[in-house]
């Protein structure tokens, strides 16, 4: 079942900004839609307009056609997990799962087979007579989706369920529940504002930002080709230099980089570059990278030693290694510009002992992958 | 729990590299505590236990006997009646008017909220005397609703209904106090999540939020209990000092007393003493029960 919301407003306050404002998005059956964006944002704010838990000051929401804007929310026929678990802190486990067959009237042995069966789907087996209490936060939580299951709906709702825990449960979590989304194919939607299981959980993204809709799209689309400042820099890690539109170049320090075709002369630009595109070479040798890259259009791959200026076409600028941080698999480099910005990078291991990085050395940066945003045009 | 990670234990640090400084004593000279100790423990005795000991002293000062006799004084009977009739009214009215405030407060969102917060503070903070003025200009003979309460023949001041709205309306913050900060302080999720399984208002009530509030509606409940029983000014307005009718303990205390009737007098005051202690055992005992939990 297709999820939709038509030009939904909702003002919690008469003065002020609305929490959300005039948004519309589609919650595509079968996959998992994550609403991501910052505290404040009003993604939580639509999962609950959504779940009918908050009602729209004006706007619809829609499953497939049917508006269900006024349907009172048990007939929606959706399940709902909270953040903090929101477990009957007096009720055992089984009661806990079992209390919506409870509510529906469901014969006491029917209920008693259906509790079996979702707490073999949670992998709580055995747990069931214990209290909320006496259990994990992540086995809480999988009491929370079971709950949320019991009652086979069509579309979940996921409010921050990973919020309340520790980050290695929350990985965990994380793995369970895109494994039972795989077994369920349930229309899920999800609000989160970690970008990392907006990447890995969704099939679409939904950006927001301020009680709007920002960028929607696939996780690659999103973070490879982000429409504005605000998307590249919330999703993904990103290095932010400010300039201007000089000619048909952006001049940001001694760096030129190709401008967004009509930007305005003198227009204020943001160039924004995630670590893992920034390329560093030792002194003045070949940019030879991984290799597998295509050389841009008109850039020289091989450079005479020493570097001298006239780097500007070639989105390319001398820098100094200020700060080496080894991460594992990868090894970040902290470069200062001549501009005094500092550039962060991330290198594979390999390429880094290859070219055996040392704090002080002088490094030539590649940012040829920086996307350049006009301000006023983006914003 | 199995969720948590194993930290390693962190080496065990090293003494440090300079002195250690001379080893100082955190308690205060043997002399400031004792007086420390003594002033405390005299101040009580004087202000609470001296009080409470000579209440019963002065009661079963002529025996058994004559305190079981004051008891059973017609008077003071019917003193003891009203009383616990009173309260058998005002405690179950202000726990349904004080959990549906609590409630309205804390799960829904409306425009002058905080002015409801404010005025179920009232009673507290008006002088009880005035507060039975108040129902007295309501409902008196010369009141707003006086003449048309004396065309229906309905009494209500210097009578038990007076005497019944006087103390609710005194004792209703005590409720409402202890259970609003308490239904604010654990949210709405679990309540919500009921209505997201198809729990109705009362089931979610009774099954998810009246176990979640009981400690600290028990509580409420001794409390306002203890003061229903006790109540004397508000009381005092409204009732009349019908003697046999319209007295309830408190105020049978003072016409005893007003009549040198010690022993009558210090009998019924015994027994709101024993109230209280009952209520001071019955609060720490809930207080322990939660801790349990």
């Amino acid at each position: 079942m297709n999820v939709s919301l038509a030009h939904v407003t909702k003002r919690f306050t008469l003065r002020g900004s609305p929490a959300v404002f005039d948004t519309s998005l589609t919650a595509e059956a079968g996959g998992i839609t994550t609403l991501l964006g910052p505290s404040g944002s009003g993604k939580t704010t639509l999962l609950r307009i959504i779940a009918g838990l908050e009602r729209p000051d004006q706007g619809q929401v829609l499953f497939d056609d049917r508006d269900v804007t006024h349907v009172p929310i048990h007939k929606r026929g959706l399940g709902f997990v909270f953040q903090a678990f929101a477990l009957v802190p007096h009720m055992t486990v089984r009661r806990n799962i079992g209390f919506p067959l409870e509510v529906r009237k469901v014969a006491p042995k029917v209920r008693a087979q259906r509790i079996d069966e979702l707490l073999t789907l949670v992998q709580l087996a055995g747990l069931g007579d214990r209290m909320p209490r006496q259990l994990s936060g992540g086995q809480r939580q999988r009491v929370g989706f079971a709950r949320a299951l019991a009652l086979q709906p069509e579309v979940l709702l996921l409010d921050e369920p990973f919020g309340a825990l520790d980050t290695r449960v929350r990985i965990e979590l994380r793995h369970w529940v895109a494994e039972l989304h795989r077994k369920t194919r349930l229309t899920t939607i999800l609000v989160t504002h970690d970008q990392g299981e907006a990447l890995q959980l969704s099939r679409r993204i939904v950006v927001m930002d301020q009680g709007k809709v920002v960028q929607v799209g696939t996780p690659r689309e999103v973070y490879d080709q982000p429409k504005t400042p605000f998307v590249a820099s919330f999703v993904g890690a990103a290095n932010v230099l400010r300039g201007t539109v000089e000619g048909e170049r952006a001049a940001l320090g001694t760096l030129s980089l190709a401008a967004p075709a009509g930007a305005p002369q003198g227009a204020a630009v943001r160039a924004i570059v995630r670590p893992h595109e920034v390329r560093v070479t030792k002194g003045g040798q070949p940019a030879s990278g991984s290799g597998a890259e295509p050389a841009p259009a008109g850039a020289q791959s091989f450079l005479p030693e020493p570097i001298a200026g006239g780097f500007g076409a070639l989105n390319k600028t001398l820098g100094t290694i200020t700060r080496i941080v080894g991460l594992g698999a990868v090894v970040k480099l902290h470069v200062a510009l001549p501009s005094d910005q500092v550039v962060t990078a991330e290198v594979p291991r390999a390429e880094a002992d290859r070219q055996a990085f040392a704090v002080g050395d002088r490094v030539v940066v590649d940012l040829r992958e920086a996307r350049v945003f006009v301000e006023d045009y983006t914003i | 729990m199995a969720d948590k990670s194993v930290h390693p234990v962190p080496a065990v640090p090293a003494a440090p590299p300079w002195p250690l400084a001379k080893v100082v004593t955190l308690t205060e000279p043997r002399l400031i505590r004792v007086a420390v100790i003594a002033v405390t423990l005299g101040f009580l005795g004087l202000f609470v236990a001296l009080p409470v000991v000579s209440v019963f002293v002065q009661a079963l000062g002529k025996g058994l006997g004559p305190y079981f006799a004051a008891i059973k004084q017609p008077e003071t009977w019917a003193a003891i009646k009203l009383t616990l009739l009173t309260a058998a009214i005002a405690v179950p009215l202000n726990v349904v008017f004080g959990v549906a405030a609590a409630w309205l407060i804390s799960k829904y969102r409306f425009a002058g909220k905080s002015l409801l917060i404010t005025v179920i503070d009232l009673p507290f903070s008006v002088s009880p005397v005035i507060s039975g003025l108040i129902f007295v200009l309501l409902f008196g003979g010369h009141g707003i609703a006086g003449a048309w309460l004396a065309e229906h023949d309905i009494k209500i001041i210097f009578a038990v209904p007076g005497i019944v709205l006087a103390t609710t309306f005194v004792t209703f913050p005590f409720v409402a106090r202890e259970v609003l900060p308490l239904m604010q302080d654990q949210g709405n999720d679990e309540e919500e999540a009921a209505l997201t399984l198809g729990a109705g208002g009362w089931r979610i009530f009774f099954q998810v939020t009246l176990p979640k509030i009981k400690w600290g509606l028990l509580y409420g409940v001794i409390l306002c209990n203890a003061r229903a029983m006790g109540e004397f000014g508000a009381v005092s307005v409204v009732a009349g000092h019908v003697r046999g009718e319209t007295n309830t303990m408190p105020l049978q205390v003072e016409i005893l007393y007003n009549e040198y009737d010690f022993v009558g007098a210090f009998a019924v005051a015994s027994l709101l003493t024993l109230l209280a202690l009952v209520t001071l055992v019955g609060k720490k005992l809930i207080e322990l029960l939660q801790e349990r939990r």
